[in-house]
């Protein structure tokens, strides 16, 4: 990775006093991680650039880290090659006292603007050309975006221009690197939010896209950037305390009509009508039903099954499982399992709910699906739900014949549902009772779909 | 109750309850009569839970840990003996409680040598200070219930009533009547007869019985014996509905007597028990007819029947264990057990409560969920056609009602039929039929329980004996294997993980034949067959004739006539029509081959590689591999232009443009290293298929064949020549053959210097074992260009290469062992037959082990 740093101002070799690095020498700096060597390819009184090159030892950053940061740290990846924190981490080091915005010889010249240029390349750009400018143009830089490779673009060169003070620019780009980055960096801590305020002073807490920024540099941390943002601007401690995550597809689509509240108060709805003691949310995710059949007092026994581990874990904490100020023990439990195993463990519940979940499922395995559930379970009340996509065409960005989300394996229209629904009855012996979900269209009826089977 | 001066004879798995009070000796007898393990003291428990045996303030902690290792105890078959006082009918009920729910028999120990010598031994130990009031209290309540003991559920009640008795008593162990594991057999198991004496006689002969009649003094006698000495095993229902009763008894009767048969009670002998006993009994289903057979019959004759009737056993257990033989079929967890519920199963099976609209009882499916080791086989259910599920069998194939007697030779599994002479008694229902055309083990198939994949899970292998799968790992796959593999029916092979060869020390390579020779050379193995190794993906491929074929072979419910999978089971195409499209493909190859013939088989099971390998990895080389190439030309092309800039100012600058300049060339070698392996795919023409194994076909898994074997048969499918099969070049090298050896070297040099990615090098028999047991499977050789893909452009810089020399490799090659074996058990059970669960354990323990955290460059 590369950076260099060039200025115009007379004389322009006074860059040299204020990196503290002789223009005429090869400065090397020893890393944990690699290199690091500061050269001048130019150094006149018109112009001076220093530029900072970056060997990662890619063998030594595998070996060293070695089990427990997930097999793709083990496979060939970019980080020893695209510019990130290891980037920030080695010209902190390199440019240290210009970083502090101190120069013992020269202290006018750290404490004045100067005509400033910085290349670096690659830069990654998660969030694309728009976040680049988004970061940068707002502390007053002229962005200039040279995307590189083939589609998808991920890397730029990115040339930043301005007037500003060196330690300005510096810190500038010791935060945003690694926000652009985006990627687990190898040395985040405890200590970094203090890192971040103190490079951040004076430009961060009036930057727009603050939240953004302190979130993606303490990614993995959420703990830590809800902290960080609460002394930032203790306001928005809320607003911070989930981590900033890609929407679904499937969310981003039915946002604007809160299809997915509307859709779990209707199930919970359907179940207070019915009043089962011992309920399964059958691929229960992360736990959203299952947190308002907990505010139910007729609910007296909840059970989430899931396939993913991941998941179920999220959803214990969601959930507060086993937390203080969580549920009473013995009122919820959640199972890793899968629905296309019988289970012993939640059969003899009253009622199973199957939200959104069936159209996760290979059309192949849906019928040991409705075997395990409708044949070997045999709860007294089923309710399941899922898309109608004879609505689908009311969905603006929504392509003819896409899904809304790209796991579904299938959507049905409410014809297809119907009969769906006819057949467990007529082979499982049940009744099928059907509804629409969210605002009826007259022409393509709800946008969701829900059957309630009884025996 | 038996008051016993002499002996205690109980059974050999019971619950053993000792009766007593403080001081009367019972932790010394069963100390002289148990094993210590055997002997679940409450003193001890009271001592575990609080440092103090005489705490009665932990009585009820103390008394929990008692019941928890008594059930676990009792849960595995193990004779447990409570130590403890159980003075009060309350607190042996929760023992008699315990004894049901495991199927053990309860068994009393009263121990009561006398108040004065419970009180003296008390006074002999400091840690018992109790008075003589409470010895009293004591001894006086047990005797006062002693008499209700039986009432209590006891099914033995012993009585020692002096310190003589105790002293000198004798215990031994029998095994319980239904236990006849130590008989052998062989066996023939008779399904019900129901009185239909000559197709009883009829199968007897067919069997190879010798049948003789005598009538001496008036009584018709019969022996019946097995030349070479096989046994009947009749699973019960004798009598009832058919014409000749008494003559069924009397065959019955004197094979258990002459010990040529085992005969275990149905639930219609019962009945006619209890009538003969003068029980009030409904009499209907043809005991009338059995009642009216019987007057005509003498009164010794009749005599005779009910000690017969009464000697009947729920079930019987043979053969080291390995069958057992009940009238309605029992649990696992009841073989070899005796209850009142074991009984009432054996007899009446499960029902769901339901009743049906023939007004009979529902029953409840138990052999689809039945998971035991032990065969079990049964009838009472009359079916159209005996057929195996999940290791249980029903062979009532109801001969009374016009259908036929069914028999199971045992150890051999073969079945024989005899059909009715007529049909003796109309049904009250038509005999079941299975309910659709597969066979009654696919139907159970249909079903796969959470258990048979979850926790911590053990799988005896033939290769490698038992591998087992840590409970995290089968947690892991549970995902994949739900969410995103193809059905679990299809699923009969996962392949195994390869190992690299040992690493090489040569100058400038991390891998070379050389190590991969010598491996198998000092494991013994003399000849080994190097194959090109294809770029691309691994792939699985079902193959069947038709859909038909699919459908009855795999049991699958849609109309593919096959499927390709991925390593993790994935359908390897998203579509159907590219799988249906070169399934066809495949098809006219194996057809123009004519394998099907000579093979005998309507569906093959191969092993191959599907290219190019974007076809499957693009998703991969764009955001794994092309960013690497990306980013790291650009970084060090702005990098080499800046320190040209800064010109020769100091030689240390020339030197770190060198060094850059060497990093930009390999990092250049990295961008085009995968250009061999990438091609447009936009129809069926542009995949190629290269089979390299022939996993299975019906009835043979083909590990038995040599690699030349398998690599002939691939080129017979690439000459069939159309276009889709591609030829795997492959050599034969013999070890002792140092030229061989060189020649296939410089083979692997050319390969892979023209983009090749390696080859495969693998001993020549498939499954090959060494001093050491089990050998590798296959080693693979990766060539320089390839593991720059993998390891990085910067890999085999001197000093990375050096470092990444460090490699260990015996991870990988254990859990490619642990594999290989899983995949060939699975195959095996699959070409056996066996249930969908025995084959699904084994390919959802490879996919659990792929969990594991091994390095995956290698």
């Amino acid at each position: 990775m590369f950076l260099s740093i060039a200025t115009t101002h007379r004389p322009a070799t006074d860059l040299g006093f204020l990196l503290h690095k002789h223009p005429n020498r090869l400065h090397e700096i020893e890393l944990t991680f690699g290199k690091a060597w500061v050269f001048y390819p130019e150094a006149t009184d018109e112009r001076c650039e220093a530029a900072l090159v970056l060997d990662v030892d890619p063998v030594g950053l595998v070996r060293g880290k070695g089990q427990g940061d997930g097999l793709l740290d083990h496979y060939v990846n970019d980080r020893p090659y695209a510019a990130s924190s290891f980037l920030s981490v080695a010209f902190n080091k390199a440019f240290r006292t210009a970083m502090a915005g101190t120069c013992v010889a020269r202290q006018d010249l750290a404490d004045s603007a100067l005509p400033l240029e910085a290349v670096v390349t690659p830069l990654p750009m998660r969030g694309g050309e728009p976040l680049v400018r988004q970061l940068f143009e707002p502390l007053g830089w002229h962005v200039e975006i040279e995307p590189l490779g083939e589609a998808p673009k991920l890397y730029a060169r990115l040339v930043l221009r301005g007037e500003a003070r060196l330690s300005a620019l510096l810190t500038h780009l010791y935060v945003l690197i690694p926000v652009l980055d985006d990627t687990k960096h190898y040395w985040v801590g405890e200590d970094e939010i203090d890192k971040l305020l103190k490079r951040g002073e004076g430009w961060l807490d009036r930057h727009p896209a603050k939240d953004l920024i302190v979130r993606r540099y303490l990614r993995h941390r959420g703990l830590l950037a809800r902290a960080a943002l609460e002394r930032l601007a203790p306001q928005m401690q809320d607003e911070a305390a989930e981590p900033e995550t890609q929407a679904a597809p499937e969310e981003t689509l039915e946002a604007p009509i809160r299809l997915h509240d509307a859709r779990l108060e209707m199930v919970v709805a359907t179940l207070r009508a019915i009043g089962p003691k011992r309920i399964v949310d059958l691929g229960c995710g992360e736990g959203k039903l299952l947190q308002l059949l907990l505010r139910e007092s007729w609910a007296r026994e909840l059970i989430g099954l899931d396939p993913s581990a991941r998941v179920l874990e999220r959803a214990a904490r969601r959930l507060k499982l086993n937390q203080p100020g969580g549920p009473p023990e013995g009122r919820l439990t959640l199972l890793h399992g899968s629905l296309t195993y019988r289970d012993d463990r939640w059969t003899g519940a009253d009622a199973a709910a199957l939200v959104e979940v069936i159209e996760h499922l290979d059309p192949d395995r849906l019928p040991l699906v409705e075997r395990v559930v409708f044949g070997a379970a045999r709860p007294k009340t089923v309710v399941v739900t899922t898309p109608n996509a004879d609505y689908n065409v009311l969905f603006p960005t929504l392509a003819a014949g896409a899904f809304r989300h790209p796991d579904h394996r299938f959507e049905w229209t409410r014809t297809e549902f119907a009969a769906w629904a006819d057949r467990i009855g007529a082979t499982y012996n049940y009744q099928a009772s059907m509804s629409g979900i969210g605002h009826e269209d007259a022409t393509h009826g709800a946008p969701s779909q829900m059957a309630v089977f009884t025996r | 109750m038996r008051k016993s001066d002499q002996y205690i004879e109980i059974p050999d798995f019971a619950l053993v309850v000792l009766i007593g009070s403080t001081g009367s000796g019972k932790s010394t007898f069963a100390a002289k009569h148990f094993r210590p393990t055997e002997v679940i003291s409450s003193d001890r428990c009271r001592g575990l839970v609080s440092d103090d045996e005489t705490d009665q303030s932990v009585t009820g902690d103390a008394f929990d840990l008692v019941r928890e290792i008594a059930g676990k105890r009792l849960k595995n078959r193990k004779l447990t003996v409570i130590d403890a006082t159980n003075v009060r009918a309350a607190d042996r009920k929760s023992w008699i409680e315990l004894a049901r729910r495991w199927h053990a028999l309860p068994v009393a120990i009263v121990i009561d040598p006398g108040i004065d010598i419970c009180i003296e031994r008390n006074q002999l130990r400091p840690d018992r200070p109790f008075g003589g009031e409470i010895v009293r209290r004591m001894v006086s309540e047990i005797r006062r219930g002693q008499r209700g003991l039986e009432g209590e559920g006891f099914r033995q009640v012993w009585k020692l009533t002096s310190a003589e008795d105790v002293d000198a008593v004798t215990l031994t162990r029998v095994p319980l009547w239904t236990d006849k594991r130590t008989d052998h057999g062989p066996f023939d198991i008779i399904g019900d007869v129901h009185g239909c004496a000559d197709e009883l006689q009829e199968m007897l002969t067919k069997l190879g019985y010798e049948i003789i009649w005598s009538n001496a003094d008036g009584t018709r006698n019969v022996a019946v014996s097995h030349p070479q000495g096989r046994k009947a095993v009749f699973v019960g229902d004798l009598v009832d509905r058919g014409p000749n009763s008494p003559d069924v008894l009397r065959i019955a009767m004197s094979m258990q007597a002459d010990g040529t048969g085992h005969v275990v009670q149905g639930n219609h002998d019962r009945k006619l028990e209890r009538w003969l006993a003068g029980r009030k009994v409904t009499i209907a289903h043809g005991l009338q007819q059995t009642i009216d057979q019987l007057q005509a019959e003498s009164e010794e004759f009749r005599k005779g029947l009910p000690k017969f009737l009464s000697s009947l056993r729920s079930h019987v257990w043979l053969d080291q264990g390995r069958l057992a033989v009940a009238h309605a079929g029992l649990k696992a967890e009841m073989i070899g057990r005796g209850s009142g519920a074991v009984r009432e199963f054996a007899l009446f099976g499960e029902t769901t409560g339901e009743i049906d609209e023939f007004g009979l009882p529902v029953r409840a499916d138990w052999a689809a969920n039945y998971r035991g080791d032990t065969t079990v086989v049964y009838g009472h259910t009359p079916l159209l056609k005996a057929d195996w599920v999940n290791n249980t069998i029903c062979i009532d194939t109801g001969c009374v009602f016009g259908g036929k007697l069914t028999a199971l030779r045992w150890p051999e599994k073969e079945l024989v039929e005899v059909a009715a002479d007529k049909v003796w008694s109309e049904p009250l229902r038509p005999l079941a039929a299975p309910r659709s055309d597969t066979s009654a083990q696919a139907e159970a198939d249909q079903l796969l329980d959470i258990k048979d994949v979850s926790g911590r899970r053990w799988i005896d292998t033939e290769l490698r004996g038992r591998i087992v799968v840590a409970e995290e790992n089968a947690s892991a796959a549970l995902e994949v294997m739900s969410r995103f593999a193809l059905a679990p029916h299809w699923l009969a092979y996962l392949p195994p993980t390869m190992s690299p060869s040992e690493t090489s020390e040569a100058e400038g390579w991390l891998e070379r034949p050389e190590e991969a020779f010598a491996h198998f050379r000092e494991r013994n193995v003399t000849e080994v067959i190097c194959e090109e190794k294809h770029m691309g993906s691994r792939a699985v491929i079902a193959l069947c004739r038709s859909a038909a074929v699919a459908q009855m072979r795999f049991g699958i419910a849609g109309d593919e006539s096959g499927a390709i999978w991925t390593r993790t089971g994935r359908s390897f195409f998203s579509d159907i029509a590219t799988t249906e499209g070169l399934l066809a493909r495949l098809r006219d190859a194996v057809g123009t081959t004519r394998l099907w013939d000579e093979l005998g088989s309507d569906w093959l099971l191969f092993d191959a590689e599907i290219m190019p390998w974007s076809a499957k990895a693009n998703s991969l080389i764009e955001n794994q591999y092309a960013p690497v190439a990306t980013s790291s030309a650009a970084g060090l092309a702005a990098a080499i232009d800046a320190l040209i800039r800064a010109g020769a100012r100091t030689n240390e600058i020339a030197a770190l443009r060198e060094r850059f300049a060497e990093r930009a060339r390999r990092a250049g070698l990295y961008g085009k290293a995968w250009a061999p392996y990438v091609w447009p795919v936009s129809g069926i023409e542009d995949l190629k298929v290269a089979p390299f194994h022939l996993l299975a076909s019906e009835g043979r898994v083909w590990f038995d064949q040599d690699h030349v074997w398998h690599m002939s048969l691939a080129d017979r499918l690439a000459e069939a020549a159309n276009g889709v099969v591609t030829r795997t070049a492959w050599h034969q090298v013999a070890l002792a053959d140092d030229a061989a050896c060189a020649d296939a070297i410089r083979w692997w040099e050319d390969l892979t210097a023209k983009g090749g990615e390696g080859m495969v090098v693998k001993p020549r028999d498939f499954v090959s074992r060494g001093p050491k047991g089990l050998i590798q499977p296959a080693l693979k050789v990766r060539g320089r260009e390839y593991l720059r893909i993998i390891y990085g452009p910067e890999y085999d810089a001197p000093d990375n290469l050096m470092r990444l020399r460090q490699r260990g490799l015996g991870g990988k090659r254990a859990l490619a062992l642990r594999e290989f074996a899983l995949g060939h058990e699975a195959l095996k059970r699959f070409v056996a037959r066996e249930p969908l669960r025995r084959v699904h354990e084994c390919v959802f323990a490879v996919l659990a082990l792929e969990s594991e955290p091994i390095d995956p460059r290698l």
